[in-house]
């Protein structure tokens, strides 16, 4: 049985360009790019090239790239780094609901160290309302942090409007943009973004390096100590390869930005439509059409996703659910909720994220099993049983 | 969904080849119980002959794996048994007999003994029966209408 990957928002294949690129690093030049000797100074050139390809394809400065562990340490970092820097200024926060648990969480950390921290609602598309943020703002405001694009249900959202208003107010702005860099469009300044995650592993990249923008002038504490890295900023022996494969994957996927997204996007509407067409009572959730080009969330009535997702693994076919039973918590996803569903019907969410590599065929594949599963937990459901006796009745 | 891996032969094999999955017609007792807004609910049909032995017993479950896998064993496990001894299989039975559940899923075992007691329950009620050590169920189901296109 062949496996149909449809998870590429929790992880993507590494390219093999990334991998050929990485593996001289990992072999021979193996240097500590830190060090003092020629040996050294090959290595350290070609991290310095992945800075300077990385930050040309946002509009920032070489120097305005720091490299981290991941998407989860950049948005600790500049949260609790900016947090940390301006506490004499003031308190506040803003952020949304329907951050990933790397910022909520962070967030709720700060809470209880004396920091107000205010979760914006979002619409039943995932939108943030940019006039509810505005009067989010106090005089004690000093950080903003909304996602790019929302990793459950992929809606984009207004970043460029949203730092406008920051901005106006003297707010530093924050994206966590792991889900959406590389995929569209990101111009930091055009954007007005001060701060900005990002993550190799997301964009065909290898997994454990990630990045922080940093705009230049911004106040910001140091998250992790110790050696000079990073231009003293983030400690830590450089992660060489990795940097080196990250900068390949962002300029392979920068050069084929367009033509992955009309593929994924064919692909999305060809499987939004079969689903909606020819399974009944079943959900479309997320923007119709500001959303990430590889992203369907669906949710069906009267079943359960894990159920869903087991009997989709015993075919083959890997997907993502925002059920309680896959979170480890009581809870249906926090994203789910914040756009409004009912908690019973947040856990019969599926999700389908695609790559480059998804083809029409795995799709169609996709629908047929979907539609066969879906009928026999139905069959076994008290709840669609009581809906059909219901419907008879009336 | 770390659970998943961690889920025993035995409860795979009832997750993915459930037993007893149906309804009974003019049951001699049925139990729903759970919620729908924690993701779980249960129903369990029963047939119970005038010797007061189980002779059927069917279900019907909206929840995860674990849900299902321990319904299709409380199911088998309540057939051939007299009332007084199905009031006895406990949560613990039914997980023992899975060769156990991650501790998440614990929670399901014990629906499943819910449902087995209402089940009992119904059945006392619809006879005039006083079961020993049978406690009244508690029905807790909710449901939401409007969030899906219906058909087509």
């Amino acid at each position: 049985m062949s496996l149909i990957y449809l998870d590429n928002a929790a992880t993507t294949a590494i390219d093999r360009e990334v991998l050929a690129a990485m593996r001289p690093y990992l072999e021979e030049e193996y240097a500590n790019p830190s060090g003092a000797y020629r040996f050294a100074g090959i290595t350290h050139d070609r991290v310095e090239e992945a800075r300077a390809e990385i930050a040309a394809t946002i509009g920032a400065e070489p120097r305005e790239i720091f490299f981290t562990s991941g998407g989860s340490e950049s948005d600790n970092w500049a949260i609790k780094g900016v947090a940390d820097s301006l506490r004499n200024k003031g308190n506040h926060i803003i952020t949304t609901k329907i951050e990933h648990h790397a910022v909520l969480h962070t967030c709720e950390y700060l809470e209880a160290h004396g920091y107000e921290v205010t979760y914006l609602d979002v619409d039943a598309f995932g939108l943030v309302d940019p006039a509810q943020f505005e009067a989010a703002i106090r005089p004690t405001t000093i950080l903003a942090s909304v996602m790019f694009a929302n990793n459950e249900i992929g809606t984009i959202e207004p970043i460029a409007e949203l730092g406008r208003i920051a901005h106006k107010h003297g707010i530093l702005f924050h994206t966590d943009a792991v889900q959406a860099f590389a995929h569209v469009k990101i111009q930091v300044d055009e954007m007005n973004i001060d701060l900005m995650s990002a993550s190799a592993h997301k964009l065909n990249g290898p997994k454990g390096v990630g990045l922080l923008y940093i705009r230049k002038g911004t106040k910001i504490e140091t998250l992790i100590h110790g050696g000079s890295q990073e231009r003293g900023r983030r400690a830590g022996t450089t992660n060489a390869a990795g940097i080196i494969g990250f900068g390949k994957a962002v300029s392979l996927a920068n050069a084929r930005m367009e033509e992955v997204a009309a593929h994924e996007a064919k692909l999305r509407e060809k499987l939004v439509k079969r689903v909606t067409t020819e399974i009944p009572y079943v959900r479309y959730n997320g923007h119709p059409e500001r959303r990430l080009t590889n992203n369907a969330n669906f949710c069906f009535r009267f079943i359960e996703g894990e159920s869903l997702l087991m009997l989709l693994d015993q075919e083959g076919i890997c997907a993502s659910s925002g059920s309680a039973c896959t979170s480890g918590s009581l809870d249906p996803s926090h994203v789910l909720l914040a756009i409004g569903l009912p908690h019973e019907i947040a856990h019969g969410s599926v999700r389908f994220t695609f790559s480059a590599e998804t083809t029409e065929a795995e799709i169609d594949t996709t629908v047929d099993t979907l539609k066969n599963i879906v009928t026999r937990l139905r069959n076994m459901s008290p709840l669609y049983e009581d809906f059909i006796k219901n419907n008879k009745e009336n | 969904m770390s659970q998943v891996t961690e889920y025993s032969e035995k409860v795979m094999d009832h997750f993915k080849n459930p037993r007893n999955v149906g309804e009974i017609e003019n049951a001699s007792g049925v139990g729903t119980v759970g919620n729908a807004k924690c993701g779980d609910i249960m129903r369990i049909y029963l047939d119970i002959d005038e010797n007061q032995v189980v002779k059927e017993a069917k279900f019907k479950t909206f929840g995860c794996g674990a849900a299902v896998a321990t319904s299709s064993m409380a199911t088998e496990l309540i057939k051939g048994k007299t009332v007084q001894q199905a009031l006895e299989i406990t949560n613990k039975a039914v997980m023992e007999a899975l060769d156990g559940l991650p501790p998440v899923k614990v929670h399901c075992s014990l629906l499943a003994e819910e449902a087995i007691h209402a089940a009992l329950w119904d059945y006392a009620e619809k006879n005039h029966l006083v079961i020993e050590g049978l406690k009244p169920p508690v029905k807790d189901i909710d449901e939401t209408e409007g969030f899906y296109q219906t058909e087509g």
